[in-house]
């Protein structure tokens, strides 16, 4: 990248030449790699649903699948954006409901209930990996009922608020002439 | 030397990098003495504004010592000169410049035909602030390459700390000019959005411009404060309703003058669904700009008042209440600061002890440090308003 972005640079301009540490947590890459998943995961639910209503054998499900598709780019977006924590939450939350949606068709009349044993494995984990990340990516804004400090005493003004105030009404009382 | 190097959205770096050098008989290098961040660097910090590669140095509040001069410097600035470099460069030749329109100097932009394609017309060239506007490396290192020395710079007397003179180089004259905008009678009320460095600025200067009554609005309780000491009645914002004080505070008229000192990243707030539905649409790029402080400028202004922006947009902001500026005759006037324009008067001031900017300083770090200051600034933390770092 820095060799691709040099090339708009000019002759001259600072060069990295050794790099500092960078302030991305491991959490930060792991919420990056699970919004890109999420996009991904959900541009195949809205474009081939039923490739997978037929894969879990939950035939006639291809609109819930397509909705969901929507949901886990919505959230893949968030999930990349400085809003990450949110992202990360709204993907638990989507867990928990990809989670109902196949117990639905966990049922003993189900030829693909194997299939479905399987993708419910896998949300469990991926689950498990969106709430940790959601964990560790809250914010780190003190809340607002932290005891915070204060500045009543910075006016600005080192001849005092009220000096500066009649100072300018003094300017005002006497206006600059315009200029001709 | 080391420097504040952007790498990508959240991704600041302090890395060693070559020293800068003269490209041109108009450049100085100095050598940075002092440097901030500025709230504006937090739009780059979270890429919401386009047009920054990975190895960008940040920073466009500086100032510092010439250690080398070109030979077309023309006996304007020498070795040894303390300096607070203006965050615009300027040419001081064009039209523009002559006309004291500095932010939008026709020469010094040197990748002007991107910012034609976004904005029509080029502006200024500007340390530190993405490719539109030049990509030239910012101050926040241990050298500076300033081009178009002779013009771009303003030279400050020795005796006065660099705490004092260092926002001459953008909040203070942003501030000033935002204040000055709104052509202050001494009648007037003057409503302030955002109580960050430059809402601070602007309050002190609305004060000193003979304001009858400044209202700041925020909901920090430590930048209330500091705004009530400056002068202004507050507003907090998430426990009142903004438009119900304000008229309330003028008898139900409205302020004549409002002030945006927030801009782009307006704090976004269940309570007001503009804010979210905003940032939903930024989030998939359907807008650039949050701008639900302009919708209520806009809104509670008094009619034939004046509307003055201070605060950085980048591009495309939806649902403007074009029918309510209309109808209530309102003038909207906005840009980046002519520096240059103003720091005579300003520094006139601080030598007088008019005004100490120096004030609205809560952290004063090595330049090591600045990569987890643009974290502690963003989030707010420590009750952080303003970062000095030193190199």
């Amino acid at each position: 990248m820095f060799h691709f972005s040099n090339i708009v640079r000019t002759k001259g301009d600072p060069k990295i030449l050794e790099g500092g540490p960078s302030l991305k947590r491991p959490e930060d890459q792991l919420a990056r790699a699970l919004g890109w998943f999420s996009i991904g995961l959900g541009a195949v639910e809205f474009l081939a649903p039923r490739r997978i209503t037929a894969t879990l054998g939950m035939e006639g499900h291809e609109t819930l699948v397509r909705a969901f598709g929507v949901r886990e780019i919505l959230a893949g977006i968030m999930s990349l954006s400085v809003d990450k924590n949110a992202g990360l939450w709204a993907r638990v939350g989507g867990d928990g409901l990809d989670a109902a949606a196949l117990l639905s068709g966990l049922t003993s009349d189900n030829p693909k209930k194997s299939n479905i044993a399987l993708a419910l494995l896998m949300v469990g984990g991926i689950a498990m990996l969106d709430y940790r990340a959601a964990q560790d990516t809250r914010p780190r804004r003190p809340p607002r009922e932290a005891r915070r400090k204060l500045y009543p005493n910075r006016s600005g003004f080192p001849k005092g608020l009220e000096n500066a105030r009649s100072g300018a009404k003094q300017i005002a009382a006497h206006p600059m002439p315009e200029r001709s | 030397m080391k420097a504040l190097v952007w790498h990508g959205k959240e991704d600041i770096r302090c890395d060693s990098v070559t020293d800068p050098e003269i490209q041109d008989p108009r450049d100085a290098i100095i050598k940075v003495t002092s440097c901030a961040i500025c709230g504006s660097d937090l739009h780059l910090f979270h890429n919401f504004i386009p047009g920054m590669l990975p190895g960008d140095i940040m920073g466009h509040e500086t100032m510092g010592e010439v250690v080398e001069v070109g030979s077309g410097v023309d006996g304007k600035l020498k070795k040894g000169d303390r300096i607070v470099v203006p965050f615009t460069i300027i040419c001081g030749e064009c039209d523009q410049c002559k006309r004291g329109n500095f932010s939008v100097c026709e020469t010094t932009n040197r990748k002007r035909h991107l910012a034609e394609k976004v904005f029509g017309h080029s502006c200024a060239g500007l340390f530190g602030y993405t490719h539109l506007t030049g990509g030239y490396p910012g101050g926040q290192a241990e050298y500076l390459r300033v081009p178009y020395a002779d013009a771009t710079h303003i030279k400050v007397p020795a005796g006065i700390p660099d705490e004092q003179l260092l926002f001459l180089s953008d909040i203070f004259p942003t501030g000033w000019q935002a204040a000055v905008q709104c052509d202050i009678e001494p009648t007037d009320t003057v409503a302030i959005w955002g109580c960050g460095p430059v809402g601070q600025m602007a309050i002190r200067s609305a004060i000193l411009l003979g304001a009858n009554q400044v209202i700041a609005i925020d909901c920090l309780p430590e930048r209330l404060s500091m705004a009530e000491a400056g002068g202004a009645t507050t507003i907090n914002f998430e426990t009142e309703s903004v438009v119900e004080r304000l008229n309330e505070l003028t008898d139900g008229k409205g302020p004549e003058k409002c002030i945006d000192c927030a801009g782009m990243e307006a704090h976004v707030m269940a309570s007001q669904p503009d804010t979210l539905l905003d940032r939903a649409k930024q989030m998939v790029m359907l807008e650039s700009d949050r701008p639900h402080v302009l919708r209520e400028m806009i809104y509670v202004c008094r009619p034939g008042g004046i509307i003055s922006v201070a605060g950085v947009y980048s591009g495309f902001s939806d649902k403007m209440p074009m029918g309510a500026f209309m109808n209530k005759g309102l003038t909207m006037r906005t840009g980046q600061t002519h520096v240059n324009r103003w720091t005579d008067d300003l520094l006139r001031r601080i030598e007088q002890g008019e005004i100490d900017p120096s004030f609205v300083i809560t952290h004063t770090v090595p330049l090591s440090q600045g990569p987890e200051m643009y974290q502690v600034f963003r989030d707010k933390r420590d009750s952080c308003v303003k970062v000095v770092l030193k190199p």
